[in-house]
């Protein structure tokens, strides 16, 4: 009798095992709603062709969303002075095109991407080893700092004037900028396929793992000699180098850059962003970048006071109702019909 | 060198009026964020709203602009006690970044409000003859403004370290502060001690407001924009320190005026430097528990 329920309980415990090895070995397949957005992104191309302009800003924050999820929702790092990347990017591809004649796009935000990311790792050794209102206070001082020396040195970087004017080699050498904006948009997107695909591998990568272990219980991580630290800091360089790309991106589309990239506005803005759509799961970054642009380019058209109402509402409603954002939301309501549809 | 001695009794005395600006508007955010650990982005927003009251008082009621500034403290103080009995009380266990939001949040509503109400443009408020001009120490005088707000910090600061040392409440809080668990187990209310600090220290945040009319002109961004410099002396100082607190409004205070007087393109420079060098070296701040 006893031998017999053990043995039950032994074959239970057995297949609550595999699903557990099946979900792990299984999870970072594609499944099809992810072939959606991506539709939906080139659709948009066809579709609206006189707005590739506004289309390449949603690419380029969804790209700055995305790498602020990877610190924030895998890593559980919360900052609000993300844009001294954002804007460390966008002025190196500014300042290299201006004083040494770097025009090569394709170079330049490689290049960007390397001075992000080798700031974020100077940046991220000191301020790592702290958490809470200390680490927010960092960033957001990092942030400021930024701008107040470039304000310091505006012969050099155009203060809140800007550097006007910047002028780009044709893409690949053979594509020419149009006035709609339909290279950059496909350049953008291009870009944010790759950037996408590498942090895709990273989230499921068992470094990916440690991260969200850190997020969930940083003792137990450090309990088990997991290298909690070193781990931060490269999730957070290589955060900060997808952040300077996503910058360099804004300056090479626009053409021009000025100072307010490093406002705090800007790092609560994709913040808001990432939590409109949802943490810790890519696509969130995706449908909260998308949602925010478009409504933000329609309502603060019409009273830019309501629509400043509207998202603070929309955030503390967020808080209270859906922690999970949109993304949370949808997965919440889809489990319910699949609920109640099965017998 | 009387030149030099002239400039260094002039920042001195800025500074000094500045930090009593910090301290009066940070020492409450200090006192509850020590209390329950919760990070409130939102106290920009209790400190514009009474700058807001005072501007409509003096305006719009013909109010004076010290019974202006009271009555000011009083309304936010009881006003800010259903926000943290509706709002804030759930989110105490919470995450750092979903306190961070629901407050972020609540600010971005306040400035919306603000600015549909009473327009983008800064604004003033008339003062009484003796607030205008300058008062006469002797050896030399001083920008009668500044020098009352340099009072009311002193009275403040007093009053508040009496509460704090020297009465039971302050006590609990003390106790609080230093061991929540501890002080519930052995009888002390903190939730209702919380709403009241909470109250206290909005009421005190819309002082500082009414007080910035003059020094920096009011307008619905004043809650983000000084938001940042309330939270550095917060942090700087170390949570629910109120020695700290007044340490760190004093430093920032009285440095940032003298860079601004020597380096003026530098901004805010020197605060964001003080802020991380302070925070690299002392994590918790000056007086804050590791």
């Amino acid at each position: 009798m006893a031998a017999n329920e053990t043995m039950t309980r032994s074959t239970a415990d057995e297949a609550a095992r595999e699903r557990a090895a099946d979900y792990l070995l299984r999870r970072h397949y594609v499944r099809w709603p992810e072939v959606l957005p991506w539709l939906i992104a080139i659709g948009c191309y066809f579709a609206f062709p006189d707005r590739m302009t506004f289309g390449s800003q949603v690419l380029i924050m969804v790209m700055f969303a995305l790498s602020l999820d990877l610190i924030l929702g895998y890593a559980g790092i919360v900052s609000l002075g993300h844009a001294a990347f954002f804007g460390l990017g966008a002025y190196t591809v500014a300042l290299a095109a201006m004083k040494l004649g770097w025009t090569e796009p394709v170079s330049g935000i490689l290049a960007a991407g390397v001075v992000a990311a080798l700031v974020g790792v100077a940046v991220g050794w000191f301020i790592l080893r702290y958490r809470g209102l200390t680490l927010l206070m960092l960033t957001i001082a990092f942030a400021a700092m930024l701008q107040e020396a470039g304000n310091i040195r505006s012969d050099f970087t155009g203060g809140y004037d800007g550097l006007p004017g910047l002028t780009f080699d044709p893409l690949l050498g053979h594509f020419q900028y149009d006035l709609y904006g339909h290279t950059n948009y496909v350049y953008v997107l291009v870009v944010l396929a790759v950037v996408f695909y590498f942090v895709r591998r990273i989230v499921y990568s068992p470094f990916g793992q440690a991260l969200t272990g850190i997020r969930e219980n940083v003792r137990r991580m450090h309990a088990i000699g997991s290298p909690v630290h070193r781990r931060l800091v490269t999730v957070y360089a290589i955060s900060a180098g997808i952040a300077g790309i996503a910058g360099a991106l804004f300056t090479q589309t626009n053409a021009y850059v000025t100072l307010t990239v490093f406002d705090f506005d800007v790092s609560a803005k994709v913040m808001v962003m990432l939590i409109l759509g949802g943490t810790g799961r890519l696509y969130g970054a995706f449908l909260g970048a998308a949602v925010y642009m478009i409504f933000e380019d329609k309502l603060s058209k019409l009273s830019p006071t309501f629509w400043q109402f509207g998202i603070g509402l929309l955030l503390v409603l967020a808080v209270m109702f859906a922690r999970r954002g949109l993304l949370g939301l949808a997965d919440t309501a889809w489990r319910r019909i699949v609920k109640r549809g099965a017998p | 060198m009387p030149h030099l001695l002239t400039i260094a009794v002039s920042i001195l005395f800025d500074g000094l009026a500045y930090a009593m600006f910090l301290f009066i508007t940070s020492v409450g955010l200090s006192v509850t964020m020590g209390l329950m650990g919760f990070v409130n982005l939102a106290h920009g927003a209790f400190a514009m709203a009474g700058g807001y009251i005072v501007v409509s008082l003096t305006r719009s009621l013909g109010i004076g602009f010290v019974p202006s500034l009271l009555i000011s403290a009083v309304i936010v103080a009881v006003a800010s006690v259903p926000f943290e009995r509706g709002l804030y009380r759930r989110l105490y266990k919470s995450t750092d970044l979903e306190q961070v939001l629901l407050t972020i949040g609540l600010a971005f509503m306040a400035i919306a409000a603000f600015t549909f109400f009473y327009g983008p443009i800064p604004k003033s408020v008339p003062l009484p003859s003796w607030l205008e001009g300058d008062v006469n120490l002797g050896f030399r005088s001083f920008p009668s403004y500044r020098a009352f707000l340099i009072l009311i910090g002193a009275v403040l600061i007093t009053v508040l370290w009496y509460a704090f040392e020297r009465t039971n409440i302050g006590a609990k809080i003390r106790a609080a502060v230093d061991n929540r668990r501890m002080a519930e187990s052995v009888g002390i209310n903190v939730d209702r001690l919380f709403t009241l600090t909470f109250a206290l220290g909005s009421g005190l945040a819309a002082l500082g407001g009414g007080f910035a009319i003059q020094l920096f002109g009011l307008t619905p961004y004043f809650a983000v924009l000084y938001l940042v410099l309330f939270l550095i002396v917060v942090a700087v100082g170390g949570l629910g320190s109120l020695k700290g607190t007044l340490l760190a409004a004093l430093v920032i205070g009285i440095i940032d005026t003298g860079g601004k007087y020597m380096f003026p393109q530098a901004g805010n420079f020197f605060i964001y430097a003080i802020t991380v060098i302070v925070l690299l070296i002392k994590p918790a701040g000056f007086y804050g528990r590791e």
